[in-house]
């Protein structure tokens, strides 16, 4: 079924911009991504958005769809009140490029000064390794991620507070989760997560979770386990004794 | 030109582009823990004015039953029979400071959920607005997280949770003893609508607990390897079980303890006849 609707997109760069309204006409089956596609197409053709795969599989069209983080490629526009304007905008997370393209570098930036995965020896002669799956299980979940970022952006600390010098973000997190529950990784990451990456800063306000695509369990399953991590390190007297006392093997 | 200097400007408080009724949670949050806290605080004040009259509103021995409120369980000093050490308070409580059975041993399933991991961030939003919810704008510029004191502290929460499961047993024990009505000195198995309230409070209450994320931790979560140690490996699976509904548990908990007390306190002061079902 047709319909008329009236959608409210942020037009600007670095230095400033404001919400122009574009009225489209709509079908069924389209997602918010198809109806800039057609905003782009024929009423504004120097709309700047970023795009790729058009699945929610490559994470480039990451933006705020009536004021939350989404991929507006996964955003059905059968999900959201027509009635009213639609706000689509850039993500606030990260400098503003033009319209809805922002610079994401920061997050490259990141990723390199997180410790690599550092294997233990190989368990066979050729140069192999033996894994169960039940000890892989849990980094896998956190493998699913496609670095849309949206759980930066809606981040309080690095969107309201710009704490990004201090903390590196769930998604990032995330990734330091993947290789320090790794069984075969044989490196320490806890120094750096509690000072320099400040894991310390989160929260816990579980809006990284609400709004990744892929449905991470970002805060139960990687930043609290890591946390607990952290307090085993510097916070808790008795393990500390423990680990000194138990018995080695 | 420093890296935040180039992002968009903080949003005020509460501006968002978000049309729905995201104020809505926080509030509903705000008002059901300042509810309990309310209600949680008034009762164990209660227990100051039972220890003058000698009547303990917070027990319940009406036709044999034993009902003793969670909110005083353990009861070290007090006047109903289960006080441990009697009702004569000990030397070292000041004479001028008022005392409430409670007043010892609230703050350990306070202090639980004070620093349990779906609480910080329900009370982050709502009594803190920090954020008040996602993507709303924040009314404070700074920011410390839980880096520095006082909320370094909430790292303690394991110390806390040991804490708690201790209480599991002992409000257990007590769910075991109002399933005992005594007639004539003598007591007989009983189930009264007092015992299965009390029988549902540790249940509610262990699932919460034992769903916790220190625990999870602790249990297992510290090991990359659960494969070698397939005791732990179990035991994760089992405390993530309860995790993945750690809020849902932390609100039923919540308001099953205190309508437990409530229901405990109307039967003491004689507004409610607690209904027996037999007796044997």
């Amino acid at each position: 079924m047709n319909k008329t609707v009236t959608f409210r997109i942020w037009r600007g760069d670095a230095t400033g911009g404001k919400f122009v309204d574009y009225t489209t006409e709509i079908t069924e089956g389209l997602v918010v991504l198809d109806v800039v596609h057609k905003i782009q197409a024929t009423q504004a053709n120097d709309l700047a958005v970023r795009w790729n795969c058009k699945a929610g599989k490559c994470g480039s069209c990451s933006a705020e769809v009536n004021g939350m983080p989404k991929l507006m490629c996964m955003t059905r526009m059968d999900t959201l009140n027509t009635d009213k304007p639609i706000t689509i905008e850039p993500m606030r997370a990260f400098p503003s490029i033009r319209d809805l393209a922002t610079d994401v570098s920061w997050n490259f930036r990141v990723k390199t000064k997180i410790k690599k995965f550092k294997p233990r020896a190989p368990d066979a002669a050729d140069g192999t390794w033996r894994m169960q799956q039940e000890d892989v299980d849990r980094v896998q979940e956190f493998r699913k991620c496609i670095e849309c970022f949206l759980c930066q952006d809606v981040c309080h600390v690095l969107r309201d507070h710009h704490l990004h010098d201090e903390f590196i973000g769930p998604r990032f997190l995330v990734y330091t989760a993947a290789l320090e529950m790794h069984p075969l990784d044989t490196e320490n990451r806890l120094p750096e997560l509690k000072q320099a990456q400040g894991i310390g800063y989160c929260n816990i306000t579980k809006c990284c979770t609400k709004v990744c695509p892929e449905h991470i369990t970002i805060t139960d399953n990687a930043i609290i386990p890591l946390k607990e991590r952290v307090v085993d390190e510097y916070y808790d007297p008795f393990g500390w004794l423990w680990k000194k006392i138990r018995p080695q093997g | 030109m420093s890296y935040a200097d180039t992002l968009p400007k903080q949003r005020p408080f509460g501006e968002t582009t978000r049309p729905d009724a995201w104020w809505l949670q926080p509030l509903v949050v705000f008002l059901g823990f300042s509810a309990f806290i309310i209600y949680s605080t008034w009762a164990a004040f209660q227990g100051i004015g039972d220890m003058h009259t000698g009547h303990a509103s917070y027990w319940y021995g009406g036709h044999g039953a034993d009902y003793l409120s969670p909110f005083y369980s353990p009861e070290f000093w007090g006047v109903s029979g289960h006080a441990l050490l009697g009702s004569t308070l000990p030397a070292w409580w000041p004479a001028w400071a008022p005392f409430s059975p409670a007043f010892l041993i609230l703050w350990v399933p306070g202090g639980f959920r004070f620093t349990c991991y779906y609480y910080r961030g329900a009370y982050y939003k709502s009594f803190w607005a920090d954020p008040i919810n996602c993507a709303v704008g924040e009314p404070r510029k700074k920011f410390l997280g839980e880096r520095y004191f006082p909320l370094i502290v909430q790292n303690i929460h394991r110390y806390f949770f040991y804490l708690a499961a201790l209480f599991i047993v002992l409000l257990s024990y007590d769910a075991w003893k109002a399933m005992w009505f005594e007639t004539d000195g003598v007591k007989h198995f009983g189930i009264g609508v007092g015992t299965l309230v009390m029988i549902l409070n540790p249940i509610f209450l262990g699932l919460y607990t034992f769903g916790c994320h220190s625990l999870r931790h602790l249990i297992g979560g510290f090991l990359d390897t659960k494969s070698k140690a397939k005791t732990c490996g179990k035991a994760y699976s089992c405390v993530s079980c309860l995790n993945r509904k750690h809020m849902m548990w932390a609100w039923v908990s919540l308001i099953w303890v205190g309508f437990t007390d409530v229901y405990i306190r109307l039967c003491a002061t004689g507004h409610l006849t607690d209904f027996v079902f037999f007796k044997l």
